[in-house]
């Protein structure tokens, strides 16, 4: 019961009430790149779910074994080597193993190494002292609510396509007017949690 | 004006190709700590400092870094400098240290970097690149200083910590908040295409639709693809 209350409370603040997008910007390089059509706003954020989730495994084994002790500096430097292989590799698996997933996730992961809240986890995890158990119940928070902010995103951009919009927020600017609004209806599910 | 000389370059990052304005590139910093003017300078002059020297060096070793591995090489270099400019701000500027926390380290991974390591320092001999890498940086840190002052005049009646507006005036404290700045950035863009300023939101298809398209060019072709089909 306990444990299970933990994990519901954390995934619920990593995902929806500190969303890694909408209130702490990272990630949101993609967010804004492709989440012009669903489809491909479900790809890229499924295959961030599955390599966020991948890397701070890796990170806090290596962080733990390696570096926790005298090397803390070289932090930056080892985890964001540890993503760009981590991401190659899983590009080669999928490519030669899992065609048919590859086809549906291959293109979005080159873009992965440089999206920020993988790294982000990584190093915020690894600040907090957190246990093995709370970094990967962090991480696939945080990793969901990736997928639900790109997802509503995408989906409010099909239909603003068809909106009358003023000149001169055609474009980006009416996306980042969405994006603010979305944001303070996330704040919404700041008082669920203390 | 000649291409490639040392004011050119400043002009050209600072104006013509502002990374903020005109690139969109490195949105994630952009909107994160610009919560004052004084973060904005901060997280600018630290993005600007990685950005010259590993333009620096990555530019003096365009000639030894194989193709196939060029961007595992241009990571290292990135983060090296990153690690020791947090480091120094850990020792010398605790405050703004303190503030910008987990966006130092990121910097690693901000778009501006590898993109003018691939685009322009690779290709570049290391004087240009350095001050490519000083007039990029130069632009962000106006970009954020601008965004920071508005965000902080409106959310905090302030700017660089000096109150400025009147007694009745009201902050509105949603301004230095997350929505706040998605909705001064927007503002700002709005601007932008209003006066027809060249941003990537208004030049069409050479930076394909802006956001990290300049990152590493990938970006575009996914878009394309998804709008082919």
């Amino acid at each position: 019961m306990n444990f299970l209350s933990t994990l519901f409370v954390g995934i619920i603040s990593a995902s929806l009430v500190n969303n890694v997008v909408l209130s702490r910007f990272l990630g949101l390089c993609p967010f804004l790149g492709v989440s012009k059509k669903t489809s491909t706003a479900v790809g890229m954020g499924t295959a961030v779910i599955a390599v966020i989730t991948l890397s701070s495994a890796i990170t806090y084994v290596i962080d733990h074994l390696i570096l926790r002790d005298k090397l803390v500096y070289l932090r930056t430097i080892v985890f964001i080597l540890i993503i760009a292989a981590l991401v190659q590799t899983v590009e080669i698996i999928l490519k030669k193993k899992i065609p048919s997933l590859y086809k549906a996730l291959g293109v979005y992961l080159p873009l992965i190494t440089t999206n920020c809240a993988v790294l982000g986890v990584a190093i915020d995890s690894a600040q907090k002292d957190y246990s093995f158990a709370e970094t990967m119940i962090y991480s696939v928070g945080t990793a969901v609510g990736f997928l639900i902010a790109i997802v509503l995103m995408s989906g409010i951009r099909e239909r603003i396509e068809d909106n009358d919009i003023p000149e001169s927020f055609k474009g980006m600017p009416i996306v980042l007017v969405t994006a603010g609004l979305m944001a303070i209806a996330f704040f919404g599910f700041k008082g669920t949690i203390g | 004006m000649k291409q490639n000389t040392p004011i050119e370059r400043l002009y050209n990052g600072v104006l013509k190709e502002n990374p903020t304005f005109v690139l969109m590139l490195g949105m994630c910093p952009t909107l994160a700590v610009t919560t004052s003017a004084i973060n904005g300078i901060g997280m600018g002059l630290s993005t600007c400092a990685v950005l010259m020297m590993s333009n620096l060096i990555i530019s003096l070793l365009r000639k030894f870094i194989p193709d196939r591995v060029r961007m595992p090489a241009y990571i290292v270099v990135v983060a090296s400098f990153v690690t020791v400019v947090e480091l120094l701000m850990q020792a010398y500027v605790r405050p703004i240290y303190t503030a910008l926390g987990l966006y130092i380290p990121l910097i690693v991974v901000n778009c501006i970097i590898l993109g003018r390591a691939e685009s322009y320092a690779s290709k570049n001999p290391p004087l240009a690149s350095f001050f490519d890498g000083l007039g990029m940086g130069l632009g962000f840190t106006l970009a954020l200083t601008i965004i920071g002052a508005v965000r902080e005049l409106l959310g905090s009646g302030s700017v660089f910590g000096v109150n400025i507006m009147p007694e009745s005036f009201e902050p509105v404290s949603i301004m230095v908040m997350a929505p706040g700045a998605f909705f001064v950035l927007s503002v700002l863009t709005a601007l932008q295409n209003r006066f027809k300023a060249p941003s990537a939101t208004n030049k069409g298809d050479k930076f394909c639709s802006g956001d990290c398209a300049g990152c590493m060019d990938k970006t575009c072709r996914i878009m394309e693809r998804s709008d082919k089909e």
